[in-house]
């Protein structure tokens, strides 16, 4: 989908046409239903979406981690460093598990074994992966969980996952994903289910550890707007199983090109700004899965259609420089960028 | 501090001193071994036709303060003062649930949940209809039926979805359908516990500007409990901040965002994320550590283990809230010379 690029930047991922199906009792639901989009490395992108959009599907089919049955990932493209991990055998891609792309989850009990130590899980991996020797890897661990800023990290190294608060555990957490120094981090709502002050300590130590380990680029999946725009480069905003619109976070937020975005700008309270009396809203409900409209996926709840809209789907259009956008309302303003593909 | 709660015209609610104590019991013999002091003596009012907004962070005992009023968990001590329709006021602390029974008609709860606060194997029409049931039985099949459908239209749905079952809505829908439950007795007082924020983005503003038309037409107050700032400071008149069981800031809703008092207060809300990337916030205060357990709560000022400021007295005594300004009332030895 690229054309104009940013000079000097490296593309790490290439995500082309990915679909992920599931089977809902006997019908197909199209999670993710054509997504194109890639991330340069060493950046931080955000991808928004309300629940169904198809965001942490996203997420998943880049990891190859879509239980089968009942997904399945119908087809696509993801290409990560030259390789497409969509061709890869199950061993080639376990090896690029954990090592070369971690992920980090809402929930970190899930993710975490109750029944280990978390040494044991943060050795396994670096014995695993770096070859290194029981000790060197302890030696490791106790280093990362010092950066996350667990305190008295050498004795906290043989505590279990519930001795920790939802915080520590996000932490521990984020101290497995980095200690690989993977190329790309999946942070899939790595703070929804922390309190406000916890949130913006995790949010910071995030970013804080990407200057520090290195190149490390950063997937972050959230539904919160307010935290993109604190913490990425770039968004990509997805509805419907499909990427809507993509920018640079400034241009986004202050120049919304697709009817969806800029809903969903308008619907949130700004305790910053003049109080409106009412809040503007996006009429109508999300459609289920099953149930998303043949034309745009929007156009149920969309201010502006047109007869248009039902029927045809618009294209994704680079509408300036590094801005995106798929809506036949929204015209490409006259620059050498042009239509994508 | 009277004015924070003390007996004033026009409050339809007002607690004063609120505590509500949990025994932790341990050993083989469950012999009692401490205490959570989940709420620790919370004073505060609530005005006919206002939103108070009551935010914190988890463990901070909002949700404790609202099941308390609602007498859903026995009281410790304290009082909670409503005033009902009839303009009788009541101390809903020494009642039992018989003498609770006709003032639930007046106070009603909202869920965060919509997903488990509705009974699934109902329909949508017997769910709204059940506290008819209780506190309107003289009514007759038919008015029942037209009542239903009214509270339905009310919140935006359609009559005819009364027979339809949770799961055939979406979340926003059955938020919906558990305000008309909250509406069906004709409340004077609303508690709203996190009723948005199992919602979408997208959703949320529909149902926040909902919960306003009806405190509009109806002249409801509410008790909005929630985490989420941005939202609370929206809908509220006045905001209330708790941390580990005490109130440590109250006063309106604009004013406590833009100018915060209290050094948690201003943590919080310099916490908060804005979708704004063009902000530069340089002045952004990091709280540092975690809220202390409830158990383990530190002595005098709660939040002194955490706090910026904290001085030695801050140990030696809890502080009150005083007023600071008008209306405004913050409880720290530092900020606002309580005490001292």
């Amino acid at each position: 989908m690229a054309t104009t690029e940013a000079i000097g930047r490296k593309k790490l991922l290439e995500v082309e046409d990915l679909r992920t199906y599931f089977d809902v009792e006997g019908r197909t639901a199209k999670a993710v239903d054509g997504v194109d989009f890639f991330m340069y490395e060493n950046e931080v992108l955000g991808l928004v979406g309300e629940s169904g959009s198809g965001k942490s599907v996203t997420a998943l089919s880049i990891m190859r981690l879509i239980p089968n049955p009942p997904g399945w990932i119908e087809r696509g493209a993801v290409r990560f460093r030259g390789k497409d991990l969509m061709r890869l055998t199950y061993d080639e891609m376990r090896e690029i598990r954990g090592k070369d792309i971690s992920m980090i989850f809402q929930e970190p009990m899930t993710a975490l074994n109750p029944v280990f130590s978390i040494g044991f899980q943060l050795t396994e991996a670096l014995q695993h992966h770096k070859a290194m020797s029981k000790r060197q890897a302890c030696e490791r661990a106790i280093e990362m969980l010092e950066l996350v800023g667990i305190p008295d990290a050498a004795r906290r190294l043989w505590s279990y996952p519930h001795e920790f608060s939802g915080g520590m555990r996000q932490r521990v957490m984020i101290a497995m994903a980095l200690s690989l120094t993977p190329h790309l981090l999946i942070a899939d709502e790595p703070t929804t289910a922390l309190d406000v002050t916890i949130q913006a300590q995790i949010l910071e130590l995030m970013l804080d550890l990407k200057q520090k380990t290195g190149d490390t680029a950063i997937l972050l999946i959230t539904h919160d707007l307010a935290v993109v725009a604190e913490s990425c480069e770039r968004v990509a905003v997805m509805y419907g199983g499909k990427i809507q619109e993509v920018a640079p976070v400034e241009r986004l937020f202050a120049r919304p090109a697709h009817p969806y975005t800029r809903g969903l700008l308008t619907s949130l309270p700004r305790p910053d700004r003049e109080r409106q009396a009412r809040l503007q809203t996006i009429p109508g409900i999300v459609p289920s899965i099953l149930d998303f409209p043949a034309g745009c996926k929007f156009w149920t709840r969309c201010p502006v259609k047109e007869a248009v809209c039902e029927t045809v789907e618009p294209e994704l259009v680079e509408v300036e420089p590094s801005h995106w956008c798929r809506c036949h309302l929204v015209q490409p303003t006259a620059t050498p960028g042009g239509r994508s593909k | 501090m009277s004015g924070v709660s003390g007996k004033s015209q026009g409050n339809i609610l007002d607690v004063q001193d609120l505590k509500i104590h949990y025994p932790v019991h341990a050993g083989v013999f469950l012999r009692k071994v401490g205490e959570v002091k989940a709420v620790d003596g919370v004073s505060f009012s609530v005005k006919a036709g206002e939103t108070l907004g009551l935010v914190g962070e988890s463990g901070c005992g909002k949700t404790t303060v609202g099941k308390g009023i609602m007498r859903l968990i026995n009281v410790t001590s304290g009082r909670v003062d409503f005033t009902t329709k009839a303009g009788k006021t009541v101390d809903l602390v020494p009642l039992d649930r018989g003498g609770m029974r006709p003032l639930r008609s007046e106070i009603q709860m909202i869920y965060q949940d919509p997903f488990s606060s509705l009974n699934p194997r109902w329909s949508v029409g017997d769910i709204i209809s059940e506290p008819l049931d209780v506190h309107m039985p003289g009514l007759s099949a038919g008015e029942r039926a037209d009542k239903v459908a009214w509270l339905l239209e009310k919140v935006g749905l359609r009559g005819e979805q009364a027979h339809r079952y949770p799961h055939e809505f979406s979340g926003g829908q059955r938020q919906r359908v558990g305000i008309a439950r909250a509406l069906a007795t004709a409340p004077r007082l609303v508690l709203a516990d996190e009723p948005v924020s199992a919602l979408d983005v997208s959703i949320q503003a529909q149902v926040i500007n909902l919960m306003q038309d009806l405190q509009e037409e109806f002249g409801l107050s509410y008790i909005f409990i929630a985490h989420g700032l941005s939202v609370v400071e929206h809908i509220s008149h006045r905001i209330a901040v708790m941390y580990l069981g005490n109130l440590v800031e109250i006063g309106p809703a604009r004013e406590v965002y833009a100018e915060p008092i209290h050094p948690y207060t201003r943590a919080l809300i310099s916490a908060v994320p804005l979708p704004d990337p063009s902000l530069k916030r340089p002045d952004r205060q990091r709280l540092q550590g975690e809220v202390p357990s409830p158990l383990a709560k530190p002595s005098g000022c709660p939040f002194r283990t955490r706090c910026p400021q904290a001085i030695a007295s801050c140990a030696e005594q809890t502080p009150p809230l005083v007023e600071v300004s008008p209306s405004r009332f913050v409880a720290c030895l530092v900020v606002a010379g309580a005490g001292g």
